[in-house]
């Protein structure tokens, strides 16, 4: 009997962790259909750019610079093993485009942003706000979910970005000014190895995944929540829990399909 | 149950009647599984998304606990839906805004939080905020729950002159009788999701009917126990005869 | 509307995060140093080209000044049709002679060009009739331990 009752629990997850990503995936089919008036009335997207984006830039730049103090100081250890120390800068830039400067900025902003946009609207739904817009004949995925995701769509790339040009920073500070690997090879390699094309916009293509992943599931958790204290954080945790999985088998497939040839 | 125009009517009983449920329905936020809602001569659980928009634009709503969006000052609040339904010049939304914030006494709050003010003014901006596109329908759920008497009878006092003026319909949920027995035209008691008394004020003071007898003076037992049904009291406490 | 502020630091927070893109492009990748409209076009036969990828460096003593466009083989010789684009800034005689080389030991292989005496130069199109392959290490070593077989026989 026990065993007949486990499976069936087992089966009863399965189908309804099935069920909620067809909810999810209409929410996020609904969000696309309602963007319309969030582009006609931008500030609303502007609005939500300053605490999706500007509000996280402080932990992007400081952990971008340290997470590129580290790449430089290990790089250098390694490479110093095989006499190659001049190629430090393509290690540290290469590492930092193609996979750190997107995942981690995507890591940090689902539990810096993300967190903070499925307490919010949670939170919204709990006080009636949700309901309270739909009785005034407003569409709440229209404005309230849809500038949220766009301004997660813009800011993700633009994060990684500067996560990764803090990063190489970093890694020119510890490696060219502490340690004293030439500067013209540091970065003559770079350059040299780096492919725009293949790393810089194939690292831009994986942020906006991820961007895109981590807003749907942070305002799906959001409006989806149950509007009680322990839904809404029941709701955060398990946003910042599944866009990070998420974010790291993305990035594995992404990664297989992209950088296999070269 | 019918909700003639102009007048001002309120729906009591217990809690957990369904008199929210009545409102939501009233709304078009559920559909009924029995009967229909009829308002300006539409069925409202027929009518398909865009229908039922416009039809909600007709109407105002306050909620229990007024539901101010959290992010937005008094005044865009207030302004919210004139932005968002209409074309407006932002200099005319200023005017409507003031004049609406103005007939709750507001004017002077008009760029706090919502965080910032107390239960009552919350209540009063949120009132404010429902009607600011002149609604033909007003609903009130729970208008005076958690406020003191003086607030309470600013806002029963503020639903009774808003609903002349703009000449709407208003319907009132509440299980508060003193106040809004005060106000308000007609009365239809609920319980257990069907009316079990109506009538205007007055006949319900006089009213010998024991539920209503019992609702409107508050007493403690009578058609409605004061004991959830349960096992026998000695048993429950374990005692043997 | 009262948002001024606000409209500033987004503004500033897209404009640094473009810049951080234009950075990268700029000075990590190699945007920078290789422009499309001021190039032209050679190509050149190699027996075998060995590990030579897309995107290789093109160098003339030791100047980047082109890279590998395309690699594709032709049926018809069975060899490897190596298109390279050159810099504008940069002309070579036409019996300019085409090496494919390795940079250290392992290190990534790229084409050597080395000037030829002729006075005409290379256009558009033009094919570089002198190439060598690349050294591949496997054929390097079996020359050699043929050569020791062959020296002990004697």
């Amino acid at each position: 009997m026990a065993v007949v009752s486990t499976i069936r629990a087992i089966g009863n997850r399965v189908v309804s962790a099935v069920w909620r990503i067809g909810v999810a995936s209409r929410f996020f089919f609904l969000t696309l259909i309602y963007s319309g008036n969030s582009f006609r009335r931008f500030h609303l997207i502007i609005k939500e750019l300053f605490s999706t984006g500007v509000m996280s830039l402080i932990i992007i730049i400081v952990a971008g610079l340290f997470v590129g103090m580290v790449l430089g100081l290990q790089g250098y250890e390694t490479l110093k093993r095989y006499g190659s120390e001049s190629a430090l800068g393509v290690m540290v830039a290469l590492g930092l485009v193609r996979e750190l400067g997107p995942v981690m900025a995507a890591l940090l902003f689902a539990s810096r942003a993300g967190s903070a946009m499925t307490a919010e609207i949670g939170l919204m739904k709990a006080t009636e706000q949700i309901s309270a817009m739909e009785m005034m004949a407003v569409n709440p995925i229209a404005r309230i979910v849809a500038p949220r995701f766009w301004a997660g769509v813009i800011s993700m790339p633009l994060l990684a970005a500067l996560f990764s040009a803090v990063g190489i920073f970093g890694g020119y500070l510890v490696g060219v000014v502490q340690i004293g690997v030439d500067e013209g090879s540091f970065w003559s390699q770079m350059q040299a190895a780096v492919d725009f094309r293949e790393d810089i916009m194939n690292g831009v293509i994986k942020s906006l995944v991820f961007g895109i992943v981590v807003t749907v599931i942070a305002l799906f958790e959001g409006f989806d929540a149950p509007p009680t204290a322990e839904g809404v954080s029941g709701a955060t945790t398990r946003t910042v829990v599944t866009s990070s999985l998420a974010i790291l088998m993305l990035d594995f497939v992404m990664t297989a399909i992209m950088f296999r040839g070269a | 149950m019918k909700f003639p125009k102009g007048k001002l009517i309120a729906i009591m009983g217990l809690s957990g009647c369904g008199k929210t449920t009545l409102l939501r329905h009233i709304g078009g936020a559920l559909k009924p599984t029995r009967g229909y809602v009829k308002m300006d001569g539409q069925v409202m659980h027929e009518l398909d998304a865009d229908g039922l928009y416009a039809m909600r634009r007709k109407m105002g709503m306050l909620f229990q606990f007024g539901a101010l969006f959290t992010d937005m000052s008094v005044y865009d609040n207030v302004a919210f839906q004139m932005r968002e339904h209409t074309d407006l010049p932002e200099d005319l939304i200023h005017s409507l805004v003031m004049m609406k914030l103005h007939a709750v006494g507001l004017r002077g709050a008009q760029n706090m939080m919502p965080s910032e003010l107390s239960g009552g003014m919350a209540r009063r901006v949120a009132l404010a905020r429902a009607v600011a596109l002149d609604p033909m329908l007003m609903m009130y759920d729970e208008p005076f729950a958690g406020l003191d008497p003086i607030s309470m009878t600013v806002i029963g006092d503020l639903i009774r002159r808003l609903n002349d003026a703009l000449g709407a319909t208003s319907i009132i949920v509440t299980h508060d009788i003193q106040e809004s027995l005060k106000i308000v035209d007609y009365v239809y008691f609920m319980a257990n999701g069907v009316i079990v008394a109506e009538g205007t004020p007055d006949e319900l003071r006089a009213s010998d009917k024991d539920f209503v007898h019992q609702f409107v003076h508050g007493e403690m037992d009578g058609p409605v126990p004061f004991h959830y049904p349960g096992v026998d009291y000695r048993q429950a406490l374990n005692l043997r005869a | 509307m009262g948002r001024t502020t606000l409209d500033l630091w987004v503004g500033m927070f897209v404009v640094a995060g473009i810049a951080a893109l234009v950075m990268l492009a700029m000075k990590v990748g190699n945007l920078g140093t290789y422009n499309v409209s001021e190039s032209y076009q050679v190509h050149a036969y190699f027996s075998n080209i060995g590990g030579l990828k897309p995107k290789a460096s093109i160098r003339s003593a030791g100047v980047l000044v082109g890279r590998v466009t395309s690699i594709s083989l032709d049926t018809e010789r069975y060899e490897a049709n190596v298109v390279m684009s050159l810099d504008k800034r940069y002309q070579f005689p036409k019996d300019t002679f085409a090496n494919i080389l390795t940079s250290g030991l392992l290190g990534e292989q790229y084409i050597g060009l080395m000037p030829g005496g002729e006075t005409e130069m290379l256009k558009n199109g033009d094919q570089l009739k002198q190439t060598q392959s690349a050294m591949v290490l496997e054929d390097l070593i079996g020359k050699f331990m043929y050569s020791k077989a062959s020296e002990t026989a004697k």
